[in-house]
């Protein structure tokens, strides 16, 4: 934190503390409010608020009053003349489809895809005559059934959400109904009912607050489904509504109209005005209860709906989400193009062929008369369409249906599996969409975000160092170190709270003997110093801190024996050990970024006045006293503690006489009420007072990481994933994450934006310079950003990202300019503004590049649509896969952008979740999920691609060479019902199971050998190549199954005499051939052969024999004597033992040179994965060895000094707390304090 | 999951009664309280018990060996089986101006008859079959194979009033009667006779041929069913020949009533139709009397009824006369193909061995 920063004010750099400007804030918008911006926003309620324009103001509700929204001014045109009104009623739907519309919708659904409209059209076109080479059914029955099985998965997908529909429509509410408050169902709530809500209801509706049962009508709400923090918010009622409208009765005769904006999906965001009793009220989003949150502490409160069902802000943001496609799937459907275009080709040659064969025989061939006066060229164009239908299966029906089951199967054995199962919070991992498995084997890049992902967002306090000496490693209460300890006892405390845990007995025996002054002011501090709300719950106290930081060592203080009991407007009740005391609070100067601390004037109870304060080491020491002791040695215990990673912060004091604190106060007040730069002065009058401060010592406080997170974060970098962090945090707790969770380490070297900046500009000016070599340069690799050897990374906060980016408003800057009396500086070659798009994109790519060469990304104070854009630029300039992990709504947006959003889930928070397609609670099962669940379901994808390909090229292109024969009259080489049947029920079921089940290592290899991971990441296992590789294996297969039982039966004839060489014997030996080929041609591919592969294997083969002796039986030709037509051909054939032997050296010579290149290309060329499985059984022993022996325990390596302190990024409840209504008054005093703090004028609140 | 199984442990170490009680009430508690907990089964959790195959150098090779030898033993069976097979091919296209049956190939000339003398140098041994050959004929085209009316020739009578249209184009003759058999495979029967004679001193004595059982038993007994109509002439009332046939299908075989109609063995055989251009069809099977031990040597003359027309499409006929062994007729095809790739697999198993034996695999991580 040597680092000086730029004053924020003056300068055009960015600032590193703050997030740049919100997320949706449009051009628009930021115009608006700069220009009216010296405006301070109008105070009392008389008024109407100066920018509301009508039209964002279109929205109107009234309280009380049904048919008021029915008026058919707020309708609006659905369908053709039938109107509705605007206001949606409380009913969600998501559900797709109903009774009725199941069947047009889903099959509509389906034929939208162009392989299944193919099907239709080759449907379409065999009901023609005269190009019908395949009867009806060789189409029809695996259409049908392919649709079928997508319709059916289809419709219980639908049913489960018609479950969920009507399982949260039908939750319960109260509505004031008739004048009194019913019970109701949360769909029959309408817009304009005022609601009664009890505590840990959910909210129904997006509703405004109009009282509760606490004082000022303040009602805590958890947002956690929102947003994703846990932390409980407070919501306030309008104090005329507050005042006005306890009762049931006066609830009823509530008539209030609102006017307020649009339903929109900004959830930090909401304009109003109530008009009520003939006055104008301002409403905000404080006095919003949004739709998904929870009632907390609020025995009850009563709200007016104003947003209802899918209107609602909840419903504004979910829904639309993009629909994501996996690079295989892209893969395959150029694929299937790919086919559709070779299968054209062929089509029209062999019609070419047909033309000339029929000018050459067929036409002189009497035999072949059919009636028709059609010259070649003619029979040739429909020998092509012919064609198109006897060739269909090149295109793989049942692909797209066999990759959906595959994707489901690998689906659930995600949800399935037990080892990404998080027992605590009883959640299981769950895969929320169920078409993106196989990438996640091929992730290249990983963006996390920090708090709750990373970390628990649990803080804990570990250690502490008082005047100098440090306490918190393991020890006796004697004060003897441990090697390892047992955590203190805290019975003696009745405050204490159990599930804090320290380890060090000795501080305790140090406090409880009470000897150790500085000891005990120290706790005394923690206690007193800070703006935590505390709420008496039966069970004991409950701490509402506006962060974890905060909280934990309020209650640190309280398990030492100084329990924070109470705070009322101006004074602090704290217990110190037994003794239960009251402090009168005289000033409260709260935390912001800049100021990195907070103090607090207290007068205690004998009249002594003294100023606590805590804060970062960096300004707590430029403020220390000289006279101060201990500055050396805790500076050495803040080293080691940074070491540790641990967040610090150093508590002080100072004592301040009467008159001191008089003259202070007088200049305070009067910078209170100043007219301009209010807030510089004040800042300036607590500098003045925070000065000359005693250190007492430092808090050590761990941001606890979650379990495993180093050790992935180790893993996944070796399989090549690179980690970017993206956290709305502080460059300084972002940093000090990463350290800790071994994502940078010490031999990095580290740069910021400024280097960025500047190595960005140069690079951009060489450019410039010399345009022409970079222009035509831009093909060969760039030169390295790092040419030093060893590792970087780079650490970059919002504000420079924009900066490095361009992406900042140039009006914005701009009015920044103009405010400050600059005028924007002229363009010129240093400059770094950008000349045009391409530049701009220039350096975007520059950017990336610089970036991707680091080990290590993180991107710090970036906002949530930093977050996205981050990814979509890795995502545009890398093509690489990303993936994106987080837990809270500020994940949401990076969620939504990375090819896999994958949520943390068994929070409270459900936003990042319902965006994500991955769930699970654990960082560390991001590790079993890419490594063990993507890998094995890329090689599987990939397997069964390669394999489905190959086969239907091996089938149909027999086809093709018997057109050489057959005078290219499209007559196929199998009886019609194997086509039929090849695709569904010969040939699907093994490689189906391949795709679900194969391994080629089990999971403990795959972890241990991460480097495993590697051929998906390349998409090495399935592309073009692989692509013309099954295609070519098809094509000699085919030529095999061919033309060995064409050289059988050129001239042969039976055992009996009789001739075998007819064309139904034919048929059945290439069938025979070509089912036993590729059942075995599976087998071999097949690295994990389990009793259910067995099975389908042997089964398809004999569902094979089963199937045709059946069709070519006695029985079924009676019956349909034109439709199975093939009648004891099956017997006939199958008795010659010559056929066998024919299908047997098909079959070898199909297989076996396969093999051949198979062994070879493995002895030569064996891929670690080859490497591995050959040494599967070692490997296998070895990891049972090592199961046996204990792993040691991780061990941190050391560090070079950080810096780190304890505030996470929001302010605190200082104003809550100075504005006194949230207090909770003593029952006693309830009347009184009420007045007086009524009676407090507004200025003169802050007057502390 | 870990606690569980401890919890498990534990429970199953409490012996005493009212400690399993416990246990049972603490674990029931525990699903409950785990109602999303995965199951452990071997299948959901990925562990099926599983042979993890490899194609490592000791299966590979020897089994290219193995598989070696043994193609070659079956080649060198086939090919010996097949050199012992006799067969004796004759043309009688009547192409060439030397042919016998040159005379029959001018236009305008009806049943003409040839004779095709050949003579045999050593006993032909077994039965011996006949059998007439065309090449060039495409009865793998696809549209003739499907001009047929399989329900017709099942003997359904209705059929036989009104075809199916598939034996377009030969459903209806021109005064609109419809044609039984219909379409095209049956209308371009072949319908070239041939009668044997062995020539003894001058003298000629008939080879009979027997033409029963030359088609499928299937063919014969379920998928080709005459009408039951007796006699089987009334069933073809109202019906005409195939326009290229000579007698109706009730008068094929004048000798044996039994052969006639649909289940005439020759209208059978020429119904199967052949999988490629060139092709054989069974004629006759020649077992009877002193030539059922086969043909003695000798000259032979063949009298061949030239009806069927070939030459307008380049096509060619013949005759075979071939006897059989266990794997058929002769063919060497396969048995070459069982020996070349056999030792090819021998050979391969030996470079698969010194490229083993050079790339042996580096032991590495």
């Amino acid at each position: 934190m040597s680092r000086q920063r730029a004053d924020s004010d003056g300068s055009l750099e960015p600032d590193d503390e703050v997030m740049p400007y919100s997320d949706d804030e449009t051009d628009d918008e930021l115009d608006v409010s700069s220009e009216g911006e010296p405006e301070p926003p109008v105070a009392g309620a008389l008024h109407p608020p100066a920018d509301a324009r009508p039209s964002e103001m279109a929205w109107k509700v009234k309280a009380n009053d049904r048919p008021y929204h029915h008026l058919p001014e707020f309708k609006k045109k659905v369908f053709l003349c039938i109107k509705k009104s605007r206001y949606s009623g409380n009913a969600i739907k998501t559900y797709k489809y109903n009774v009725l519309t199941f069947l047009p919708l889903n099959l509509y659904e389906q034929f939208k895809r162009v392989a299944n409209l193919y099907f239709l059209v080759l449907l379409i076109l065999q009901i023609i005559p005269d190009i019908a080479t395949l009867p009806w059914y060789t189409t029809l029955i695996p259409l049908v059934v392919v649709l079928g099985v997508t319709g059916i998965k289809d419709l219980v997908d639908d049913l489960a959400r018609h479950r969920m529909d009507k399982e949260i429509n039908s939750r319960k509410c109260e509505v004031l109904l008739d004048g009194r408050f019913q019970e109701s169902k949360w769909r029959n709530i309408q817009v304009g009912d005022v609601v009664r809500m009890k505590k840990n209801d959910f909210i129904p509706a997006d509703i405004l607050l109009l009282s509760s049962s606490n004082p000022n009508s303040l009602c805590y709400v958890e947002t956690a489904e929102l947003d994703g923090e846990t932390n409980l918010k407070f919501k306030l009622g309008l104090r005329v509504t507050d005042e006005r409208l306890q009762e049931e009765r006066q609830l009823a005769e509530f008539n209030a109209l609102i006017e307020c904006e649009e339903p929109n999906n900004r959830l930090d965001k909401f304009v109003g005005t109530m008009l009520y009793e003939g006055k104008r009220y301002p409403l905000d989003l404080d006095n919003m209860l949004l739709r998904g949150c929870k009632i907390r502490n609020t025995e009850v409160s009563h709200g007016l709906v104003i947003f209802a069902g899918a209107d609602t802000k909840i419903m504004k943001n979910g829904g639309k989400t993009r629909f994501k496609r996996t690079k295989i799937d892209e893969l395959m459907n150029y694929m299937v193009y790919s086919i559709f275009v070779l299968l054209i080709l062929v089509a029209a040659g062999l019609a070419i062929g047909h033309t000339y064969w029929y000018e050459a025989i067929g036409s002189k061939a009497w035999y072949l008369f059919d009636g028709k006066n059609q010259n070649s060229s003619y029979r040739g164009f429909l020998m092509f369409w012919g064609y198109i239908i006897a060739l269909n299966t090149m295109v793989p029906i049942s692909l797209y249906v066999s990759v959906e089951v595959i994707r489901l199967g690998q689906s659930k054995f995600i949800n399935w599996d037990l080892q990404m199962y998080f027992l605590e919070k009883d959640t299981p991992a769950k895969a929320r969409t169920t078409t993106l498995n196989e990438q996640l084997g091929q992730i290249e890049y990983i963006f996390s975000d920090k708090t709750g992902t990373l970390t628990q967002n649990v803080m804990q306090f570990k250690k502490c160092t008082i005047a100098g000496r440090s306490y918190g490693e393991p020890t006796t209460a004697a004060g003897l170190v441990l090697e390892r300890g047992r955590p203190v006892d805290w019975s003696w405390n009745q405050y204490a709270d159990r599930s804090f845990q320290f380890v060090d007995h000795s501080l305790v025996e140090c406090i409880r003997s009470g000897k150790d002054k500085d000891a005990n002011e120290f706790f005394k501090l923690l206690s007193l110093c800070h703006t935590v709300m505390v709420e008496h719950k039966d069970d004991g106290l409950v701490y509402q801190a506006a962060s974890p930081d905060e909280g934990a060592l309020v209650t640190a203080a309280r398990n030492f024996g100084y329990v924070f009991l109470s705070r009322t407007q101006d004074t602090i009740t704290i217990k110190e050990m037994e003794e239960e005391r009251t402090y009168e609070m005289l000033a409260l100067l709260d935390f912001n970024s800049d100021r990195k601390r907070m103090s607090i004037i207290l007068k205690f109870p004998d009249g002594r006045i003294r100023l606590y304060c805590k804060g970062a080491d960096t300004v707590i020491y430029e403020r220390l006293s000289p006279k101060s002791k201990h500055k050396e040695t805790t500076q050495t215990a803040l080293d080691i503690f940074a070491n540790a990673t641990l967040r610090t912060l150093c508590l002080c004091y100072k004592d301040l006489s009467a008159d001191e604190y008089e003259a202070w106060s007088k200049l305070h007040q009067e910078a209170q009420v100043a007219m301009s730069d209010r807030d510089a002065a004040l800042d300036r009058m607590y500098e003045q007072i925070e000065s000359n401060l005693m250190l007492i010592g430092a808090t050590a406080i761990e941001d606890k990481l979650q379990d495993g997170v180093p050790e992935t974060i180790a893993k996944l970098a070796k399989a090549d994933i690179k980690i970017w962090v993206l956290t709305g945090d502080k460059k300084e707790t972002a940093e000090n994450i990463g350290y800790s969770c071994s994502l940078l380490t010490d031999n990095m070297q580290i740069h910021y934006g400024e280097d960025v900046n500047e190595k960005l500009k140069v690079r951009q000016a060489r450019r410039r310079l010399e345009p022409a070599t970079f222009r035509q340069g831009t093909k060969k690799p760039a030169e390295a950003f790092f040419p030093e050897p060893g590792k970087n990374a780079l650490i970059i906060t919002g504000g420079w990202l924009n900066e490095i980016l361009y992406e900042k408003k140039k009006k914005r800057r701009r009015l920044r300019l103009r405010r400050l009396g600059k005028r924007p500086p002229p363009s010129n070659p240093q400059d770094c503004q950008p000349m045009d798009d391409s530049e701009k994109e220039m350096r975007q790519i520059d950017f990336v590049d610089m970036a991707c060469e680091c080990e290590a990304v993180i991107c710090c104070r970036v906002t949530p649509k930093q977050k996205g854009n981050v990814v979509s630029l890795v995502k545009k300039y890398k093509k690489a896969v990303t993936l994106s992990i987080g837990d809270g709504a500020n994940d949401v947006n990076m969620i939504k952008t990375a090819d896999i959003g994958v949520g943390i889930s068994g929070q409270e928070g459900m936003q990042a979740v319902m965006s994500s397609d991955y769930a699970f609670a654990q960082f560390r099962y991001l590790e079993r999920l890419l490594l063990v669940h993507g890998r094995w379901s890329y090689i599987r994808m990939c397997k069964f691609l390669r394999y489905f390909f190959f086969k239907n090229f091996a089938f149909t292109l027999v086809h093709f060479w018997y057109s050489f024969f057959s005078g290219f009259s499209s007559q196929v080489a199998y009886e019609d019902w194997f086509i039929t049947l090849y695709n569904l029920c010969y040939s699907s079921l093994p490689v189906l199971l391949v795709g679900l089940l194969d391994q080629d290592v089990n999971d403990k290899l795959s972890l241990k050998f991460p480097k495993l991971y590697l051929p998906g990441q390349q998409g090495a296992l399935f592309n073009y190549r692989n692509f013309f590789i099954s295609l070519f294996h098809g094509i000699f297969v085919s030529l095999v199954i061919f033309f060995i039982p064409y050289g059988a039966f050129l001239q042969t004839m039976g055992q009996d005499g009789e001739a075998p060489s007819d064309y139904q014997s034919f048929a059945i030996v290439t069938a025979s051939s070509l089912i036993f080929t590729v059942n075995l041609q599976i087998s071999l591919e097949t690295s994990y052969w389990t009793f259910v592969n067995c099975f389908a294997v042997l089964g398809s083969i004999a569902i094979y024999f089963g199937i045709m002796f059946d069709i070519h039986s006695a029985g079924i030709h009676v019956i349909f004597p034109s439709v199975f037509t093939f009648t004891g051909a099956a017997s006939n054939a199958l008795r010659q033992p010559y056929l066998w032997l024919t299908i047997i050296l098909t079959v070898g010579i199909s297989l076996l040179p396969v093999i051949c290149i198979q062994f070879l290309h493995k002895s030569i060329w064996p891929s670690v994965g080859d490497k591995v499985q050959r040494n599967r059984k070692k490997y296998e022993m070895e990891l049972l060895q090592e199961e046996k022996k204990k792993a040691p325990a991780f061990e941190r390596g050391r560090r070079s000094r950080r810096s780190a302190y304890a505030f996470s990024h929001s302010r605190g409840y200082a104003d809550l707390i100075s504005s006194g209504r949230s207090i909770r008054r003593r029952p006693a005093a309830r009347g009184v304090f009420q007045e007086s703090i009524r009676e407090v004028p507004q200025t003169a609140a802050e007057n502390i | 999951m870990l606690a569980n199984a401890a919890n498990n442990e534990t429970c199953s170490t409490n012996i005493g009664n009212s400690s399993s009680r416990l246990c049972n009430q603490k674990m029931v508690k525990e699903e409950q309280e785990l109602a999303n907990r995965p199951d452990n089964t071997a299948f959901t959790q990925q562990r099926l018990p599983a042979w993890q195959p490899m194609l490592s150098a000791g299966i590979v090779i020897p089994g290219f060996v193995l598989i070696g030898l043994a193609f070659i033993g079956i080649g060198v069976a086939l090919f010996v089986t097949s050199r012992s097979i006799q067969v004796l091919e004759l043309d009688y296209t009547g192409l060439e101006q030397n042919s016998p049956c040159f005379k029959c190939t001018y236009p305008n000339v009806s049943n003409c008859v040839c004779d095709l003398d050949f003579s045999i140098d050593s006993l032909f041994k077994g039965t011996v079959f006949f059998y007439y050959g065309l090449s060039n004929y495409f009865q793998n085209f696809r549209k003739y194979g499907v001009s047929k009316d399989d329900v017709q020739l099942s003997g359904d009578l209705t059929n036989f009033k009104s075809p199916s249209d598939t034996c377009s184009p030969y459903v209806y003759d021109r005064n609109n009667q419809p044609i039984v058999p219909c379409g095209s495979i049956a209308n371009s029967m072949f319908n070239d006779t041939f009668q044997l004679f062995q020539k003894i001193n001058g003298t000629k004595t008939l080879v009979p041929f027997d033409g029963k059982g030359i088609a499928w038993w299937t063919d014969y007994n379920i998928k080709y069913r005459n009408p039951s109509v007796t006699p089987l002439k009334n069933a073809f009332n109202s019906t005409v020949k195939p326009i290229f046939w000579s007698k109706p299908a009730y008068e094929l075989d004048t000798s044996d009533p039994a052969n006639n109609g649909f289940i005439n063995q020759n209208f059978l055989v020429w119904m199967r139709r052949a999988a490629l251009p060139n092709f054989r069809k069974l004629y006759g099977r020649i077992d009877e009397g002193v030539y059922a031990q086969g043909l003695p040597a000798g000259s032979y003359s063949l009298a061949i009824t030239y009806n069927y027309p070939v030459l307008s499409f380049g096509g060619r006929k013949k005759v075979v006369f071939s006897n059989v062994s266990w794997m058929g007729g002769k063919n060497e095809f396969l048995g070459i193909a069982y020996l070349v790739i056999g030792s090819l697999c021998v050979l391969m198993s030996i470079v698969m061995l010194i490229v083993y034996a050079k790339f042996k695999f580096p032991e590495e991580d």
